[in-house]
């Protein structure tokens, strides 16, 4: 499982304008959009560009997703087509109601993979959950096939079905949050959570990036580059954390290097999940640009 | 021995000191004493004029002679061309104009050319259409670029003879005690306009807004005006400045802007009193506010802050972090009321700011620039005169003063601007020689000039995306492909003079 998904940079698919670059902004992952934010009028053109950035531009270290239209619109199984050949690292499944819609994905990549000779397995898979029945079949849908790195929750539409409104707090979500996450652990996926559309609204975006980040989310979906520094500021981890979790490690390799099977720290035990969140926080203290000490990497 | 006109013998020659003259009265050699001496009526003496066309006619301005307007007003100018409008219905041609800059306001020079009004150009940039035209061929003359800084050289030893000066004034007293920062027309620093005040033959004060006598404190002095006349208006206050410059939000200038303030943290000339200057916009007005944020930090105050002065950096001086402003150029309203109210916010003239040739220019005292650039070449050489089609459409301006000037020399762009890469393998016009550029710094990475490789070292160092420019070029055209060389013509319409005085380039014409 690739460590980092942070922030996930919505990029749609018909400007190239941000598809030549949009990786300056360093997002950990580029999503590029042939669906919601690409007018039927230009989905043939945004599928075009987006096959050939990916192609001739270098996108340094920053991972790549495509968001193709489902395959039941007309424009499903030509992006599949398209974008297979194109080799991004991730194709994300939009509006995923049930684990078949997964597999039927998969089937249509693994197609165009054995066509041009890649090794089968090699797209990985996101799927976006955006329905009351989706968030229902959240569990079957994480475990649907073994490319599937990751579920995120699209609220755009979802809170409408509800038949509510989206609040400050977010309290209509939580159900929705929760099921996404606990689902996403049971598979041993990443969950991220949907955009915060009020871009002027950064004290909102910040508040609602915490909440999820205590729930226990991997990272937030953002549409403007301004949002990607602020949602890795929230999963920053703090001085002391970092050096709790440095502590940590540093005991542990003393313990592995004395033979001891068994490592205390400040008197308690250091058990796999401690050890776990040690190295999960030095690896977002890294990547946030923090001093660690890379050895206990 | 002779009797003098006050009845005393004085000798007519005395050896060891010559040019003896007597004595002929009190109003015989001081022309501009009043006659009525003793009478108690008003008006006093003064210098005003009834019309534009009074004032010219005074002027003596005859066919071939040089005239001067100042672009402190910005796209708010209206002066320059009523006065060529008059100059024009009054018969005379042949005239140089050497306005300090042109912008887009000024296309009704392009007839004057053409009727044989103005025969030469003399100027820092040229806008819109007059830039599209002149670089299509309209002047027989090439036109003549200079930087500021070379303007005041120019204008100062006498290369650049100016007739008459045309300088509108915001406020102006009854005498020619002239500032900027008062009246419905204020423009804050009369930087430009100060040089030609001192050194035109014939110096003319256009303003709207008469003060009282002395209208202290003056940045022109009264002693070199010679007509002054009162308008409506001297330009359209809306255009003359915004409210308060308001820095950028677009994502990528605010990267590239964080990424010179990291560059100018790690350069080594960060220091505490240490001076810099920016641009007024875009990316490069922008590195004000990070740099701000390094400053808190740092607990780092900047000694001053030159140049064309906005509402970002009287915050700075009011805050305490800059101490001292010297301003040649106020953008917008905070400036121009700083200008006014704060002790510390100077005017500076051209010369004072970037003349290379005079007993030393502020320029040659700062530590840090950050400049923009249309283009860049492998040789660090920058243009920001002509576009991606050649057309003349920008201004020399302060750029080749203060990169040589100053001690490090930052120049912010985009690497790609829409399909074109900022980076070329040889600029269109040369502007600022590659030897006073030390750091190009893009959204995609910067790059060292290799003649400062301990800047390099520093930039390393501080693990910045450090490439070299040929890299960055690179990066560029896999995105862009390699652009087509753009075709001129073998006439050349422009000159681009250097700071010191000697041709650096030439602009051709566009086919």
């Amino acid at each position: 499982m690739k460590n980092l998904r942070r922030t996930m940079l919505y990029v749609p698919g018909n400007r190239a304008a941000m598809v030549k670059d949009a990786h300056i902004y360093r997002p950990d992952t580029l999503m590029f959009d042939l669906e919601d934010s690409v007018p039927y009028t230009e989905k043939d053109s945004a599928r075009m560009l987006v096959y050939h950035a990916l192609r001739a531009i270098d996108y340094e270290n920053v991972e790549t997703a495509v968001r193709i239209n489902g395959l039941d619109t007309p424009y499903g199984l030509d992006d599949v087509e398209a974008i297979v050949r194109a080799r991004p690292d991730i194709i994300r499944i939009p509006k995923t109601d049930t684990a078949d819609s997964v597999r039927e994905v998969e089937s249509a990549i693994e197609s165009v993979e054995r066509e041009i000779g890649l090794e089968v397995g090699t797209i990985k898979l996101f799927a976006a959950i955006e329905t009351p029945l989706g968030v229902m079949n959240a569990p079957e849908i994480s475990r649907a096939s073994s490319r599937l790195v990751g579920i995120a929750l699209g609220a755009e539409d979802l809170v409408t079905n509800l038949g509510t409104t989206r609040s400050e707090e977010g309290i209509e979500l939580l159900y929705a949050r929760s099921r996404i996450l606990f689902a996403a652990r049971a598979a041993g996926i990443h969950a991220i959570d949907t955009v915060y559309s009020d871009v002027c609204d950064d004290d909102g975006f910040l508040q609602e990036t915490r909440l999820i980040k205590q729930l226990g989310f991997d990272g937030k979906s953002v549409v403007q580059p301004h949002q990607i520094e602020l949602a890795h500021e929230v999963f920053t981890p703090t001085p002391t954390e970092v050096r709790n979790a440095e502590r940590t490690l540093t005991a542990l390799r003393a313990a592995e290097e004395r033979g001891s099977g068994v490592t205390a720290l400040d008197g308690k035990m250091i058990d796999k999940p401690m050890l776990a969140r040690a190295q999960r926080i030095l690896e977002l203290a890294a990547a946030s640009g923090i001093d660690v000490n890379r050895e206990l990497l | 021995m002779a009797t003098n006109g006050a009845g005393r013998e004085i000798p007519s020659r005395v050896p060891g000191i010559d040019g003896i003259r007597p004595y002929e009265g009190a109003y015989a050699h001081t022309p501009l004493i009043r006659r009525e001496k003793g009478s108690r009526t008003l008006p006093r003496l003064n210098k005003l004029v009834d019309t534009l066309e009074d004032a010219i006619e005074r002027t003596g301005l005859k066919d071939g002679m040089t005239i001067s307007f100042h672009h402190h007003f910005r796209e708010g100018d209206v002066l320059t061309n009523q006065v060529l409008e008059i100059v024009a219905n009054l018969g005379i041609k042949n005239l140089t104009l050497a306005s300090s800059s042109l912008t887009s306001v000024h296309t009704p020079v392009i007839e004057h050319v053409r009727s044989g009004v103005i025969r030469r150009i003399v100027t820092s940039g040229l806008r819109g259409d007059l830039g599209d035209a002149v670089s299509r061929g309209l002047l027989e003359i090439p036109v003549l670029i200079h930087s500021h800084g070379g303007r005041a050289r120019a204008v100062e030893s006498g290369q650049l003879h100016i007739d008459v000066a045309f300088l509108g004034v915001p406020a102006s007293d009854l005498y020619g005690n002239a500032n900027g920062f008062a009246g419905k027309s204020a423009c804050g620093s009369l930087g430009y306009a100060i040089v030609d005040s001192q050194n035109a033959d014939k110096v003319v004060l256009i303003t709207d807004n008469l003060t009282d006598y002395p209208n202290t404190p003056f940045s022109i002095d009264q002693d070199h005006v010679d007509h002054i006349v009162v308008v409506d208006s001297v330009g359209n206050p809306q255009k003359i400045s915004t409210g308060a410059t308001r820095m950028t939000q677009d994502p990528r200038e605010l990267l590239i802007a964080r990424l010179a303030s990291d560059t100018i943290a790690a350069s080594g000339y960060f220091e505490d009193n240490f001076s810099f200057q920016t641009g007024s916009g875009g990316a490069a007005l922008a590195v004000t506010k990070f740099l701000r944020e390094k400053m808190l930090e740092r607990e780092i105050k900047a000694s001053f802050v030159l140049g064309g002065i906005t509402s970002q950096i009287v915050k700075l001086h009011e805050e305490g972090l800059v101490k001292r402003v010297l301003d040649v150029q106020s953008f917008d309203m905070d400036a121009i009321r700083s200008s006014g109210e704060n002790r510390y916010h100077t005017e500076i003239d051209a010369s004072f700011y970037a003349n290379p040739l005079n007993k030393g220019c502020v320029a040659n005292k700062l530590n840090v620039v950050v400049l923009s650039a249309m283009e860049i070449d492998s040789a660090f050489n920058v243009n920001v005169i002509t576009g991606s089609d050649g057309v003349i459409r920008g201004a020399s301006g302060g750029h080749s003063d203060t990169a040589i000037g100053s001690g490090l020399s930052v120049i912010v762009a985009p690497l790609v601007r829409g399909r074109t890469p900022t980076i070329v393998d040889s600029v269109t016009t040369i502007i600022t020689p590659g030897e006073s550029v030390d750091v190009f710094v893009t959204d995609h990475g910067l790059a060292v000039n290799p003649r400062r490789p301990e800047v390099e070292e520093r930039l390393r160092a501080a693990r910045l995306p450090v490439y070299t420019i040929a890299q960055l070029q690179e990066k560029a055209e896999r995105m862009t492909g390699k652009p087509e060389p753009i075709k001129f013509g073998k006439r050349i319409v422009g000159l681009v003079e250097y700071r010191d005085g000697t041709i650096l380039d030439v602009i051709r014409e566009v086919v």
